[in-house]
C-alpha cells in the first residue's frame, strides 16, 4: 500500500468534496450577505436573520413543520415498533411474505405515487386537506423506517433474554417492558430520529397531502424560491443546515464515547 | 455385582423402592415438525439430587430441560414435579429456574439488579431483597462488582453472576444448561467443584445438561445417558463406567475394549466365547445362551500387558506391541493381537522403572480376568 499522497489522489479529493459542500458553502456565505442581490458581495450582515424572524409566514410554516415532524415520527416509531415486532416474531402466521413486502415497499415507492395515492385516498373519504393529512401522510411514509430500523436489530436480539425474564418470574407483558423495549431502545430513538429527518426535509408528499393553513417549511421554501431567490432563504437553509449538522455530530459523539466506554469497561473486565 | 454406588456418599435415593421421586418424565415426546427431537422418553429425579443430562450436541437435551422450565410443551407424555402436573403451567409460575447457556444476563442492568430481577416479581420487599442480593453475591464472591453492568465482566465473574440469579429465588429446581461451556478447561474445573459445594449448602436439586462427560462423572449423583432423544442408561457415575448396559454407553463415556463372539459353552457363573478367529476367552456371564452373539466390553486399565505368558487362570491373549503412548503417570500400550484386532491396555507407572519394559513390535501377550469387563446383548 502506497501510504504518501499522490497528486491524483489530493485531486480528487478536493474535487468530490468541492462538489459535495461547494453549493452549501456558497448558500452559507451568501446568508450573511449585505446585498440583496444573491449573488453580489456586499458586504458582511445578519440583517438577513433578523428579517427571518420577522417573516411570519416562514415561521409559521417552521413551526407546522416541527409539530408535524413530532407527531408523526412518535406515532410512526410505535406503529414500526409493532410492525417489525409482528414480522421478527411470528414468522408463521398467513400471509407474512406479503405483509412484510407491504410494510417495505414504501421504501423504494416513487414519492409521487405515494402522494398521489394519499391525495386520492384523503379525497375519496371526504378528508380535508390540512394539518392532519399530512401528518398522516408523513406517518405512513416514515413508518416503514422505523420498522426497518428496528428489525434489523430485532433480528441480533437474544431471545433467551425474554426467557430468562419469564424464568424469573416475569409474565409476557411485563418482560416486554422491563427486558425487551429497554434493551432495544437505542433502535427505536433512532427509528424516531430517521423518521423525524425524513418529515422535517419532505416536500414532494407534503405537497400532495397539505392544504391551506398547513405550509410546511420546505414547501415555504420552494415557493418562494419560484418567485426568486431571497437571502432570506439562504439565511432560514442556513439555520436548517446546522440544526441537522448539530445533531448528527452530537449523535456520532455519543456513539463515540459509549464505543469507548465499552471498550474500556471490557479491559477493566479482563485485568479483574 | 457389588454395590459400586457406594463408593460416593452414601446419598442413594433411587435404591429405595419408598423413595419418592421429585421429578418425572413420562413417556415424553417432543416433535419439531416431522423431527422428534425427545423420543417417549422416562425418568424419575430425586430431591436434592445432582442429576446430569449427558450426550452429544444435538440429542435433545437442552430440549428436556427447556420442556422442564415450561419454554417448550410436550407433545406427549407428561412431565410432573412434586406429584404436579406441569402441563399448561406458564415458565413464570413454575418453581424451577433456569441457568442459560448464553447466560442471558440482562445488558442494561447492573449486576445486583440482575440478581434482583426475580425478587422483585414475587413481591418480596425491598428490605429482604437487598439482604438477599448480598447473600447471594456473598455466595459467588462478586461484592465489589455488585454496580457494574454484564459488559464489564469477565466470561467467569458473568458465569457467576448467571448462576446467582438463578439461585436467589431458591426454586425447588435449578436447571443448568452447559452451565460451564463458555469457560476455560482450568475455570471450568475450579468452577465444577464450586457448583457442587452450592447445592450441598442451598439443598437444591440440580438437574444439569452437559456434553462433557469428566463433567458430568466429576459432579453428578446420577448421569442420563443420551442419544438421538432417547435415555440409553442412567445410573451412577461408577456403575456408568464399570457397568454400561449398551455399546452405545461404553462407547460414549471412557475408552473401551470390544471382544465380538459366540458363546461356546458355559460352566457355572462363566462362558466361553469363540471370536471370529477362534481364539477363546472366559468370561464372567450367567445367563448367556450357548450360541448366541454377545461382545465382551472391558476397560483399557483392567488389561494386563506383559512379556511372557501369564498364569492359568485368566484370559491370555498373544500379539505384538504396535504402540506405546507414555503419558507420564501411566503409559497406554496399543496391541495387535494375531487376529488383527487391536486391544488398548493402559498401566499405571507406580514405579519409576518398569520391571518388565516392552518396546514396539515385542512380542506380548494381554490377559484379564473373566469378570474384568461386562457382557453386553446391546
Ligand atoms: N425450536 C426448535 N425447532 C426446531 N428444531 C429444534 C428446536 N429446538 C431444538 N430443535 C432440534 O432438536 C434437536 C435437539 O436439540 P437440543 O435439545 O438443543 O440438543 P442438545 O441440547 O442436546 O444439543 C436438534 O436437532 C435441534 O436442531
Ligand atoms: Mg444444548
Amino acid at each position: 500500500m502506497n501510504a504518501t499522497w499522490s497528486r491524483f489522489n489530493i485531486t480528487s479529493v478536493v474535487l468530490g468534496f468541492a462538489f459535495l459542500y461547494l453549493p452549501i458553502v456558497l448558500l452559507v456565505i451568501f446568508s450573511f450577505n449585505e446585498s440583496k442581490l444573491v449573488t453580489v458581495w456586499g458586504g458582511f450582515s445578519t440583517k438577513w436573520y433578523v428579517s427571518l424572524f420577522q417573516n411570519q409566514g416562514l415561521m409559521d410554516a417552521a413551526w407546522v413543520t416541527i409539530r408535524v415532524g413530532l407527531i408523526s415520527a412518535t406515532v410512526a416509531t410505535v406503529l414500526g415498533t409493532m410492525a417489525a415486532l409482528t414480522l421478527t416474531r411470528y414468522t408463521r402466521f398467513r400471509g407474512r411474505l406479503l405483509f412484510s413486502g407491504m410494510v417495505f415497499a414504501p421504501l423504494v415507492m416513487p414519492e409521487v405515487i405515494t402522494g398521489l395515492s394519499l391525495l386520492l385516498l384523503f379525497v375519496a373519504v371526504g378528508l380535508d386537506r390540512g394539518f392532519l393529512t399530512v401528518t398522516l401522510a408523513h406517518i405512513t411514509f416514515t413508518m416503514c423506517f422505523v420498522a426497518v430500523v428496528v428489525q434489523s436489530r430485532l433480528v441480533s436480539f437474544d431471545r433467551s433474554l425474554e426467557e430468562a425474564a419469564m424464568d424469573l418470574g416475569a409474565p409476557p407483558v411485563k418482560t416486554f417492558f422491563q427486558i425487551t423495549l429497554p434493551v432495544i431502545m437505542p433502535a427505536i430513538v433512532s427509528g424516531w430520529m430517521l423518521a423525524f429527518t425524513l418529515s422535517l426535509d419532505d416536500l414532494v408528499i407534503a405537497s400532495f397531502t397539505s392544504g391551506p393553513g398547513a405550509t410546511t417549511l420546505p414547501m415555504k421554501i420552494y415557493s418562494q424560491v419560484r418567485l426568486g431567490v431571497t437571502p432570506e432563504i439562504n439565511a432560514a437553509c442556513t439555520i436548517l443546515i446546522a440544526v441537522v449538522a448539530i445533531g448528527v455530530v452530537i449523535a456520532s459523539i455519543a456513539n463515540k464515547r459509549r464505543e469507548v466506554q465499552r471498550l474500556r469497561d471490557e479491559q477493566a473486565a479482563q485485568r479483574g | 455385582m457389588k454395590s459400586l454406588g457406594s463408593i460416593r456418599r452414601a446419598f442413594a435415593p433411587w435404591n429405595d423402592p419408598n423413595a419418592k421421586p421429585y421429578i418425572q418424565f413420562e413417556n415424553v415426546t417432543k416433535k419439531f415438525g416431522d423431527f422428534t427431537a425427545v423420543n417417549n422418553l422416562s425418568l424419575t429425579i430425586f430431591e436434592r439430587e445432582f442429576f446430569a443430562l449427558l450426550g452429544a450436541s444435538g440429542c435433545g437435551k437442552s430440549t428436556l430441560l427447556r420442556m422442564l422450565a415450561g419454554f417448550e410443551e410436550p407433545t406427549a407424555g407428561r412431565i410432573m414435579l412434586d406429584g404436579q402436573d406441569l402441563r399448561g403451567i406458564p415458565p413464570y409460575r413454575r418453581p424451577v429456574n433456569m441457568m442459560f447457556q448464553s447466560y442471558a444476563l440482562f445488558p442494561h442492568m447492573s449486576v445486583e439488579k440482575n440478581i434482583a430481577f426475580g425478587l422483585k416479581q414475587e413481591g418480596m420487599p425491598s428490605a429482604d431483597i437487598q439482604k438477599r442480593v448480598a447473600e447471594m453475591l456473598r455466595l459467588v464472591k462478586l461484592e465489589q462488582f455488585a454496580k457494574r453492568k454484564p459488559h464489564q465482566l469477565s466470561g467467569g465473574q458473568r458465569q457467576r453472576v448467571a448462576l446467582a440469579r438463578s439461585v436467589a429465588k431458591r426454586p425447588k429446581v435449578l436447571l443448568l444448561d452447559e452451565p460451564l461451556g463458555a469457560l476455560d478447561k482450568k475455570l471450568r474445573e475450579e468452577t465444577q467443584f464450586e457448583l457442587m459445594d452450592l447445592q450441598q449448602e442451598l439443598g437444591l436439586t440440580f438437574v444439569v445438561v452437559t456434553h462433557d462427560q469428566e463433567e458430568a462423572m466429576t459432579m453428578a449423583d446420577r448421569i442420563a445417558i443420551m442419544d438421538k432423544g432417547e435415555v440409553m442408561q442412567v445410573a451412577t457415575p461408577a456403575e456408568i463406567y464399570e457397568a454400561p448396559t449398551s455399546r452405545f454407553v461404553a462407547h460414549f463415556v471412557g475408552n473401551v475394549n470390544m471382544f465380538e463372539g459366540k458363546v461356546a459353552d458355559r460352566t457355572a457363573g462363566t462362558a466361553r466365547i469363540t471370536g471370529a478367529s477362534g481364539a477363546q476367552i472366559v468370561v464372567d456371564n450367567g445367563d448367556a445362551k450357548p450360541g448366541s452373539d454377545i461382545v465382551f466390553a472391558i476397560r483399557p486399565e483392567k488389561i494386563k500387558v506383559s512379556s511372557k505368558k501369564p498364569a492359568e487362570g485368566v484370559n491370555a491373549l498373544e500379539g505384538e506391541v504396535y504402540d506405546i503412548a507414555y503419558l507420564g503417570d501411566m503409559t497406554v500400550y496399543h496391541v495387535k493381537l494375531d487376529d488383527g484386532q487391536i486391544v488398548r491396555a493402559s498401566a499405571l507407572n507406580a514405579a519409576r522403572i518398569s520391571e518388565d519394559p516392552l518396546t514396539w513390535n515385542d512380542r506380548a501377550w494381554v490377559s484379564f480376568r473373566p469378570d474384568a469387563g461386562v457382557v453386553l446383548t446391546r
